[in-house]
């Protein structure tokens, strides 16, 4: 006869009255599988931890989006943010649903235009562009936005030196209503900053100013803000024309889009209180269409979204090492995800649901990482299904930035498969190794020794 | 180690404290612990129970049993006096 599955003997107090700081339960089924493929053949093919991208959900969202922009505003780009996740695979999955490239760094510039992504499909953003990345840039035909006057000057040299005439945008920081303001990026729109720029470019004349960007904040929960800065570009916009009979090509609304992940501090999770697409596209759309543009002069909408199209397509697997308690009794569980490795954990109250089946019974648990540092909390507080030593989990909503701002620290960066849409893993990122990180040391001849 | 005589347990794992009046839900495992407990089984013979009943090893189950076993001691469901005794 077999056995019985094990489950530790678990006893919890009854409370009635206010929720307790670990809020209620909230999984109720296990995640098994992912697009079709078990957890535990994932784990036991690629090891644990392992993070999984199911390519379905990122041509899912895609399409989403561009429903939700498309049925309201006739003319609409999205350019991938390089920044959220540039594993070449991933990226090419965006530019195959029509994705231009929006880059911040020679670095990314350089990896786009090695995925064959036209030059002029390549949006520049950011602060730091040498000499050497604009004059690509700039050879290519690439979209380039001015972050700060020492930029326009340099490219105004370089247009002279290299005979050619950039295609340029201001990038323009704003109050929209929200805190904290943005303003540590591009010309304040407020202060006049950004009409002096977009005057010092029109009568230089050796760029061509054909766009207008914008990108007020991260993970942004008011879609207003949004129809407050299109108000904003637009005003400017229209102002050119007035002033120069000069026609701006594009409006880039930029990022920040919030995903489906809730924030720490929040008291309902992001899937019920954050905005969906259709409520920025309509906050957006709205604003574009209202203003005074002429029908047949509307500007491009390019929106530059990373987060909201990738997160939810992004899982992470991991084990469960130990169970034990904290010196007040609490459950304390430790994984081998350790916020080196999700450094969204930071942010974020991760979703988590065990990856074997379990029953009603749960503890309040605290989740930690593998790393021998106090920081390693996955999360702090969470009511959890019992889990034994081995048992596997899931992490949802760890598609953006997690797989571009982790760090080899104390443990290596672990495999990423993606999952095609024939529910078939492919290995897109092999996990580090001793070889690969020692393969960028070198040692003093008069520190080695012979073993 | 035994359950305090008038702690009461349900088969469905409700337990009930009558000297605090507090209440505490128990899964299926802990109420055959609870109830190996309350006929006096020492731990060797609590081990052997469950290791044939469920799909666990030695060790797990004993790290498991003692966690365990701490916290009914913490909700003081367990009469220590009979313990010293013993």
């Amino acid at each position: 006869m077999s056995k019985t599955r094990y489950e530790r003997p678990v006893i919890k107090k009854l409370e009635t009255g206010m929720p307790n700081k670990f809020g209620t339960r909230t999984e109720y089924e296990p995640m098994t599988h992912i697009d079709g493929v078990a957890v535990k053949d994932l784990i036991k093919e690629f090891g644990s931890p392992l993070f999984v991208i199911s390519e379905k959900t990122i041509r899912d969202t895609v399409k989403k989006a561009k429903k939700a922009f498309g049925t309201r505003y006739p003319k609409v780009q999205f350019a991938w943010s390089y920044k959220t996740n540039y594993l070449n695979a991933i990226c090419n999955i965006f530019h195959q649903e029509d994705s231009w490239a929006e880059v911040v760094s020679g670095f990314e510039y350089d990896k786009a235009i090695n995925l064959g992504v036209d030059g002029r499909k390549i949006i520049f953003n950011g602060p730091d562009k040498s000499e050497q990345d604009l004059t690509k840039a700039i050879t290519n035909d690439s979209l380039i936005h001015i972050d700060h006057l020492d930029e326009l000057y340099s490219i105004r040299e370089l247009a002279d030196k290299l005979k050619k005439r950039p295609r340029v945008a201001i990038r323009v920081n704003m109050d929209t209503g929200v805190y904290p303001m943005w303003d540590r990026f591009g010309f304040n729109y407020e202060n006049g900053q950004a009409w002096d720029a977009i005057n010092k470019i029109m009568h230089s004349e050796k760029m061509e100013l054909v766009g207008l960007h914008c990108h007020i904040g991260t993970f942004m929960l008011s879609p207003f803000a949004y129809g407050t800065a299109a108000s904003k570009l637009s005003e400017l916009a229209l102002a050119v024309e007035q002033k120069f009979k000069h026609e701006i090509k594009y409006i880039d609304m930029g990022g920040g889009f919030a995903s489906k992940n809730t924030l720490k501090g929040s008291y309902l999770p992001g899937t019920d209180t954050n905005p969906t697409f259709d409520d920025f596209a309509e906050a957006i759309s709205t604003v574009l269409l209202n203003s005074n543009f002429k029908k047949d002069k509307l500007p491009l909408l390019i929106l530059e979204t990373g987060r909201a199209l990738v997160d939810e397509a992004g899982y992470l697997l991991g084990s469960v090492i130990s169970n034990k308690r904290s010196s007040t009794g609490r459950r304390n569980t430790i994984i081998d995800v350790g916020v080196n490795i999700l450094f969204t954990s930071f942010w974020y109250d991760h979703k988590i649901t065990p990856a074997q089946p379990f029953t009603h019974y749960s503890e309040d648990t605290c989740l930690y990482g593998p790393l021998c540092m106090n920081i390693d909390v996955i999360r702090e507080s969470a009511n959890l299904p019992l889990l034994n030593m081995g048992d596997h989990i899931v992490i949802h909503n760890v598609g953006a930035y997690n797989m571009t701002q982790w760090m080899q620290f104390i443990t290596l960066r672990p495999n990423v498969v993606l999952i095609d849409l024939d529910e078939k893993p492919h290995l897109i990122r092999i996990k580090e190794s001793l070889e690969n990180m020692n393969s960028m040391e070198r040692v003093p001849s008069h520190l080695t020794f012979d073993r | 180690m035994k359950l305090r005589k008038n702690v009461a347990v349900s088969e469905a794992g409700l337990l009930f404290n009558p000297v605090t009046g507090e209440s505490y839900s128990v899964n299926p495992i802990g109420v055959e612990i609870i109830n190996l407990l309350r006929e006096e089984k020492s731990p060797e013979d609590i081990s052997k129970f469950i290791l044939g009943k469920f799909a666990t090893d030695k060790a797990t189950f004993e790290k498991d049993y003692h966690d365990f076993i701490g916290i009914l001691e913490h909700h003081n469901l367990l009469d220590s006096h009979e313990e010293t005794k013993a």
